[in-house]
């Protein structure tokens, strides 16, 4: 059963843009893309372990800053030819408002 | 329900259309591929290094049979089709299979011409053309002695070539008095027979074939003089000729291919048609380059997106025998009305000729060193006028310089374990190996896979050679105008002038009227639009911060660990105790791990956390300093050196000139980043020719250099002109960089820019038309209204985004 913690609303991310949570074990990216949907990622590129959450979101990806290398929002999965996957989270929106779960699907 | 597609013929023509079309258009159409031979689609131009020995017929395999099935596309192979009823829309095989179809492709592709001469049907006659030949050459080669291949021209030097790796002993037997003279002038392609020669292959030259002899199987070859010579395979390689039997008897207008439009349609408008079986604007193609351009177009057509025209193309070729390096291109012979450029030097095995009209290059033709045949080629499609440059034309482009290369290996005789791309740490052998095992055609291919030439690109042109020594005269080399990236087929330029004459004020505006394939772009073009609406709307396009890479929207540069550095300006690189005491405060308060003085004359500040970076602008803003941009494509910074105040050789107050300078550019955003330099006399401490626009002053007044480069690729700049006064050099920079943000590419810097279009034009619009400096200077007057604002201050005081700086939420 996935424990919920309410994060923020959406009007907090900007469009095609992503805001950080913090926790303890690190953190983890939550975007934001043109439709509105809303996805979660730990702020680790499999590549060298750059931070998604300060990329270029685009469809249902995003840019990482440091080597360009495209992810998937809602696997997390490196977009081929790069192979590599990072931890996402599931997420739902109640009311606008973004609930957030810190046991990773994947 | 799903249309049907059927596509005949299961060559590399028609399935790269497939594969075109998949990529765009993946639910559209039910797809059935009808193909002659018994396998998948494989690799036709690998077949020389599969008859070498090189490769195996797996290794050339493009889509194997598991392709077929993972992408739903039925595949009936070893199926000829026998007819098409037009009326019914229904393709008919010779077994009686058929399939009915809403649109159809042709790509029938082409057959090997056959010389009509006594003896031509004899078992051991063959052609060079698909797996089965190359079976059969390979099986001969190991009872027999004799080969002749009939032919000199491309394919034929190879099925030579081959074949003589195999252990035979082979004729090559040509009709004229030059190999390959579609691709070859007479001084080279003798080069290139002499040097076959060495390695073993013998030539009969001006010999006319007159009968092929033996009784159940071939025993010789007779001529025309009388000559006989002994022969248990004869292969004959004079041509081809489009395959276009089915098309003619089903009724569709053929001349000597099956005719198309420019959107590949014939005159059926159900049926469409690509590849070698096609004629188009009169010309037919036998090489791979224009018939994958055929395929983007077509399926984008059969995508009905209706946007793609194909005008045709211009092609390259090289041969592929390992070790020989050639290259041709376009009219290599020329006219009355055209001059050559030649270089010969026999010792080393090296000639090369340029062909040009109107200091435009016409064609060219090299032999022993090639580095610089991409570079002609381009130079020739874009029809660049080279009279700038025209006598360092031969010494070509020292692409290769920074990568440890010095321009004088070529990639033929690159181990596979020499590195080729510094920055990625790959070699030769990874790019060979990935090139065949995975199909890649193109260089954004082969960097997308191997990372080779992916991050600063000074590998680029070893890399394009590579790919072509590969893939021999077929690899696509990149299209004249190339789309701005995959969520458009408009380039650049395309879309900087829709900007412009469609009053297009936003991304959103851009994407909307040029029909955008995706809905909101993608890392490589959001940005560029971003900029060219800025830069083109100033006072009307409202900036998108999300459209702009980390940098420019945290306003400092993102290092490898996340945290970011800070670099307030030094107007000219001048500082007091005052500055210096403040950025000190910073570095203690905040903790920051390093200081570094940069190579523009200020000081970095390393190791930021992103929250603390408000904070940090806010001491920096209250001791007077403002965003040095080192982040930006924008102007970075103005190097000077002290001038005539202190220096007892200066002859101008430069400091002072590159204050001024800053003062009035800081801020502006650009294509790329840009650089500028004022030195006080000719001895030019300030590096200001290695500069994007660099001053250096004189006794009489002021030298304007432009164009200079110090970094990937150093190029000195070149001279635009000297101006008499301080007033002058203000007014030629503002025109200068206008010029730049109006016309570049995005992350093109101003050397390639300067190269692509060439000097003579920044000096007819900034040096020679007065009225015209002044307009373009006035324009970038009128943009620095909207840009010099202080982006740290608006952050550190005025809470401008201030969710750029916050997590969040934090959890534990």
């Amino acid at each position: 059963m996935a424990d919920w913690i309410e994060v923020g609303s959406i009007g907090d991310i900007p469009v095609l843009g992503a805001r950080v949570v913090s926790t303890a074990e690190g953190d983890i990216g939550v975007f934001r893309t043109v439709d509105d949907e809303i996805f979660a990622l730990r702020d680790e590129c499999p590549h060298q372990n750059g931070p998604l959450s300060q990329g270029i979101v685009h469809g249902k990806r995003v840019t990482c800053p440091l080597h360009n290398w495209n992810i998937e929002l809602d696997s997390g999965e490196a977009v081929a030819p790069d192979e590599g996957c990072t931890a996402s989270y599931p997420v739902k929106i109640e009311d606008g408002k973004i609930f957030l779960s810190l046991v990773a699907t994947s | 329900m799903k249309e049907k597609l059927v596509l005949i013929g299961n060559g590399m023509a028609g399935m790269r259309t497939i594969e075109e079309l998949l990529d765009i258009a993946p639910e559209m159409y039910d797809i059935t591929v009808f193909g002659a031979e018994p396998y998948g689609n494989y690799n036709r131009i690998l077949l020389s290094p599969v008859l070498a020995g090189e490769k195996t017929v797996d290794d050339i395999m493009l889509n194997d049979e598991q392709w077929y099935a993972d992408n739903s596309v039925a595949l009936y192979k070893g199926k000829k089709v026998s007819t098409i009823d037009r009326r019914n829309r229904k393709v008919v095989a010779e077994d009686g299979t058929t399939e009915v179809y809403d649109r159809l492709l042709l790509a029938t592709g082409s057959h090997p011409f056959i010389i009509p001469v006594p003896g031509h049907d004899l078992p051991g006659v063959i052609s060079f053309r698909d797996i089965h030949d190359v079976d059969t050459m390979l099986e001969s080669s190991k009872k027999h002695k004799h080969a002749v291949v009939i032919g000199g021209g491309l394919l034929g030097l190879e099925a030579a070539n081959g074949l003589m790796l195999q252990g035979m002993h082979v004729t090559v037997v040509h009709l004229g008095d030059t190999l390959m003279e579609r691709q070859m002038d007479a001084v080279s392609g003798d080069m290139l027979k002499k040097s076959l020669e060495k390695r073993g292959l013998n030539f009969l030259m001006n010999a006319s074939t007159e009968a092929i002899v033996g009784e159940g199987c071939v025993k010789g070859v007779r001529f025309k003089d009388g000559l006989e010579i002994a022969a248990d395979l004869v292969v004959m390689a004079v041509g081809i000729r489009p395959n276009m039997e089915l098309a003619q008897s089903v009724g569709l207008h053929c001349e000597r291919g099956v005719v198309v439009n420019d959107t590949l349609q014939t005159y059926d408008p159900k049926i469409y048609a690509v590849g070698e079986c096609v004629q188009h604007r009169g010309d037919t193609y036998g090489l791979v380059a224009p018939l994958f351009e055929q395929a983007k177009v077509c399926a984008n057509h059969l995508a009905k997106m209706g946007i793609a025209r194909y005008e045709g193309s211009v092609t390259s070729t090289k041969l592929k025998v390992t070790g020989i390096d050639l290259f041709s291109a376009g009219d290599f012979i020329g006219d009355d009305t055209t001059e050559e450029i030649v270089m010969q030097d026999a010792g080393r095995g090296i000639y090369k000729k340029i062909v040009l009209r109107d200091n435009k290059i016409q064609g060219a033709v090299m032999y022993g060193d090639t580095v610089d045949g991409a570079w002609y080629f381009q130079l020739m499609r874009n029809g660049t006028d080279t009279s700038d440059f025209r006598t360092a034309l031969m010494l070509g482009q020292a692409h290769l310089g920074d990568s440890g290369h010095g321009g004088n290996i070529t990639a033929a005789n690159m181990s596979d374990d020499m590195e080729v791309c510094g920055c990625n740490g790959v070699c030769k052998g990874d790019i060979v190996k990935a090139i065949s095992a995975k199909g890649l055609f193109t260089l954004d291919d082969v960097r997308s896979y191997t990372k080779a030439s992916n991050s600063c690109g000074s590998c680029t042109g070893l890399v394009e050679q590579i790919l072509a020594s590969t893939l021999g005269g077929d690899y696509s080399a990149a299209p004249h105008s190339k789309p701005m990236c995959k969520c458009t087929d408009h380039s650049h330029d395309d879309v900087r002038q829709a900007i412009k004459e469609r009053h297009l004020v936003s991304i959103r505006g851009v994407m909307d009227a040029m029909k955008w394939k995706t809905i909101d772009g993608c890392a490589s073009c959001r940005p560029a639009l971003n900029y060219y609406v800025i830069a083109s709307w100033p006072a009307e396009a409202k900036d998108d911060a999300q459209s702009r890479f980390i940098n420019e929207r945290a306003h400092a540069n993102i290092q490898k660990d996340g945290t970011y550095s800070v670099v307030p300006r030094m107007w000219g690189g001048l500082t007091t105790p005052k500055e210096l005491r403040a950025i000190a405060d910073v570095v203690d308060k905040f903790d920051v791990p390093e200081m570094k003085v940069t190579g523009g004359q200020r000081i970095d500040l390393l190791g930021i956390k992103k929250e603390d970076l408000p904070a940090v602008w806010s001491d920096l803003n209250a001791a007077g300093m403002v965003s040095g941009h080192a982040y930006g494509k924008s102007l970075r910074t103005v190097k000077t050196c002290v001038g005539k105040t202190w220096c007892r050789f200066g002859t101008q107050d430069s400091t002072s000139v590159g204050v001024k300078l800053e003062k009035l550019s800081w801020g502006s955003w650009m294509p790329h980043k840009f650089k500028m330099a004022v030195s006080g006399c000719p001895r030019n401490c300030a590096e200001a020719t290695i500069k994007d626009f660099g001053v250096v002053c004189v006794d009489s007044g002021y030298e304007l250099h432009v164009g200079g480069n110090g970094g990937i690729t150093v190029r000195v700049t070149d001279l635009l002109c000297k101006v008499k006064t301080e007033a002058e050099v203000y007014e030629y920079s503002k025109a200068f960089m206008q010029l730049y943000r109006e016309e570049a590419h995005y992350l093109e810097r101003t050397a390639p820019w300067i190269e692509r279009v060439g000097l003579s034009h920044i000096k007819q619009y900034v040096e020679e038309d007065a009225e015209n400096r002044k307009v373009l200077a006035a324009r970038f007057d009128e943009s620095q209204k909207y840009a010099q604002i202080d982006p740290w201050a608006e952050r550190a005081s005025k809470g401008v985004a201030k969710h750029e700086f916050t997590s969040l939420k934090q959890i534990g």
